[in-house]
């Protein structure tokens, strides 16, 4: 892919948009109200593909994807081949926790997360006393075909002198090698991934358009819940292993810290995208949040802020509820995407705090009319940004996939025509 | 409680506040070593979530209480229920029966099954056809199984489409008129429930109880 060399005219573009990013983050007010553009399949019914070719053709979805931005100029965007055309890696890995298009569901629908129980809740002492162990022999052969076989690794803690040499001889076995060539296969396929990615994020730049964000982390309580032990085995945790929760969400937390913060260094853009899914008002209460979803996520967010990153939550479904308590956070340092809380209530809350992203509701776009669209927008305008919010407009959690591209017009239309 | 006795009304307690572990150990003695009739248990059980379910509905319990109450209460079942030696005619009368199922393309199912808890402990027949359902298993299940409300999950929003789909199909099927049909899911609301012509959403599982037990005629 060519990336082109970037132009005076795209430089002043790009430095003018990513301003306006910046500007609402520091709480100051832009020229306009900037618009980000965030889509995953809703890419595969605009470039009039499958879904399955959206995950697996690199250069249709790059070409799809830079036809998309240039169409629409947002202020900022996902890396769009990234999140999407990810379909050859998760084939090289063998991955278990999705099912794609061609691998579990059909070439047009989009990938699914299996909500299961990958760690039991009896390992969560194997886990605590040694993760990188615990990653190797159970978590990984678990999660990825490609590394069946790593389970014949052998606890290298406690290896020492002569026993730390023949005590490699378990990675002589058959089947540990054979696992390991699959995942080096992986790995080429993943470097191969990350280039593609790469070339279009620096040729969209190049355009004169930013990345909304550079990298993406998660809540060290909703990785514990989603990734490791399934929605309702971590439901029952609250009530059987409270201490050992909190004792997993701690260590994650140091882990996820530091590794995001190597993630975004190494993309250049401060901003970290974090999609937040159990913060919700219905899935806690308001005890159980502040005692095990909260700290946690409230002291990665002051970690990263310390890096001079911008942590950027999508904070998923209703969090009306939760806005007092997310509050508690330092000015100007972090942008607050929401999904279904209502908007004009949390620019109440917390619009001297953080800059706020979002919220056109999914089922108006996807079943309404460009009309509808542009009512919305106006309601955002009229109560948020023309109060001083400082306010990205986006889709609640990007551009659902059955949305007409009308409506997604009819957005980016109403942004100019009623906010600059 | 007057018509329980001390312990009843301890185990009533301690399921309704959530101690497991005392609770289990209450209701194992009550059954394996004191022979308490394994229905009385039952209904002391059943009481204790009416409890959960109204704490649910005031704002106090969350989902992880009534996922716990789930657990308890199938924990308890599964020493009960082999002890139950049943005459015939004895069966609990239910509310009515609700079928319910993930539509077509959309695989998730917390939702749902917790509906379904809900929807059991309040007394109603329910008949869970699963994740991914297809149209034509929708109206094969209806066809044999007659029920009163049928609930249509789905937490992506092609389960919008599918949702639609599915009702047209009851409409085109001549069966529309014979149930009622509710939705429910991560991204439904007003707007949807017109786009695919469900008679009402609910929000959360006590909303589809009420939903249900006002379809029936049955006090919400």
């Amino acid at each position: 892919m060519n990336i082109p060399e970037q132009t005076p005219e795209a430089k002043l573009a790009y430095d003018t948009r990513w301003q306006r990013i910046m500007d609402c983050v520091a709480l100051k007010q832009p020229d306009r109200m900037p618009v980000s553009f965030y889509a995953t399949f809703w890419l595969a019914k605009y470039g009039g593909i499958s879904c399955k070719d959206l995950m697996y053709d690199y250069e249709k979805t790059k070409e799809i994807a830079e036809r998309a931005v240039l169409e629409f100029e947002p202020d900022a965007c996902l890396g769009l081949v990234g999140a999407n055309a990810m379909g050859r890696i998760f084939e090289a890995v063998d991955y278990k926790q999705l099912k794609w298009p061609g691998h579990g569901v059909g070439d047009n629908q989009p990938y699914q997360y299996l909500d299961r129980e990958y760690m039991k809740p009896e390992e969560f002492s194997d886990f605590l006393r040694d993760p990188t162990g615990f990653y190797l022999h159970t978590y990984l052969p678990r999660i990825f075909g490609a590394f069946e076989g790593f389970e014949k690794l052998p606890d290298f803690p406690g290896m020492f002198y002569f026993r730390a040499i023949t005590g490699l001889r378990p990675l002589a076995n058959p089947e540990f090698r054979k696992a390991l060539q699959r995942v080096l296969d992986a790995a080429d396929e993943v470097d191969r991934f990350m280039t593609h990615a790469g070339q279009w994020n620096k040729r969209i730049n190049a355009l004169g358009f930013p990345l909304i964000n550079g990298s993406a982390s998660g809540a060290p309580y909703d990785v514990i819940a989603d990734y490791f032990r399934g929605a309702t085995g971590m439901m029952k945790d609250l009530f059987r292993n409270k201490d050992k929760l909190l004792e997993s969400i701690d260590m994650m937390r140091q882990h996820l810290v530091k590794m995001t913060i190597a993630n975004a260094k190494a993309s250049g853009n401060p901003i970290v995208f974090i999609p937040i899914h159990w913060a919700p008002d219905a899935f806690m209460s308001p005890k159980q949040f502040e005692t095990f979803w909260w700290p946690s996520f409230r002291q990665m967010m002051i970690e990263l802020i310390d890096a001079d990153l911008i942590p950027m939550p999508l904070w998923e479904s209703d969090c009306t509820k939760r806005l007092e308590v997310i509050k508690d956070i330092p000015p100007g340092k972090c942008i607050y995407w929401f999904e279904r809380t209502d908007m004009v209530k949390a620019f109440e809350v917390l619009g001297d705090v953080v800059a706020l992203r979002g919220n056109l509701s999914p089922s108006m776009m996807t079943t309404g009319t460009p009309q509808d669209v542009d009512a919305a927008v106006k309601h955002l305008v009229d109560n948020v940004w023309n109060k001083g919010g400082n306010l990205i407009l986006e889709h609640a959690f990007g551009t659902p996939d059955e949305t007409p591209v009308e409506n997604v017009r009819a957005m980016f239309k109403a942004a100019r025509k009623y906010a600059g | 409680m007057s018509d329980t006795n001390q312990q009843e009304q301890q185990l009533i307690e301690w399921l309704a506040d959530m101690n497991e572990d005392e609770a289990f150990a209450l209701a194992k003695k009550m059954l394996l070593e004191e022979g308490i009739d394994p229905l009385r248990v039952m209904d002391l059980c059943r009481r204790a979530m009416d409890i959960v379910g109204k704490r649910f509905e005031e704002g106090e319990y969350f989902l992880p209480e009534l996922v716990l109450a789930g657990e308890m209460l199938e924990n308890i079942s599964a020493i009960a229920k082999p002890l139950i030696k049943q005459a015939p005619g004895e069966a609990p009368k239910k509310l009515g029966k609700v079928l319910i199922g993930t539509v077509h393309g959309d695989l998730h199912d917390i939702g749902k099954n917790i509906v379904s808890f809900m929807l059991d402990i309040n007394g109603f027949e329910v008949k869970d056809i699963g994740v991914d359902a297809p149209v034509q298993t929708f109206i094969d299940e209806i066809n044999a199984w007659q029920p009163d409300v049928v609930g249509l999950s789905g937490f992506l929003t092609l389960a919008f489409d599918s949702m639609k789909e599915t009702i047209a199909a009851f409409d085109q099927a001549g069966m529309r008129a014979k149930f009622k049909v509710m939705i429910g899911g991560g991204q439904i609301d007003e707007q949807v429930r017109n786009y695919t012509g469900a008679d009402a959403f609910g929000v959360n599982a006590v909303e589809a109880v009420k939903l249900c037990k006002n379809w029936m005629g049955a006090a919400a």
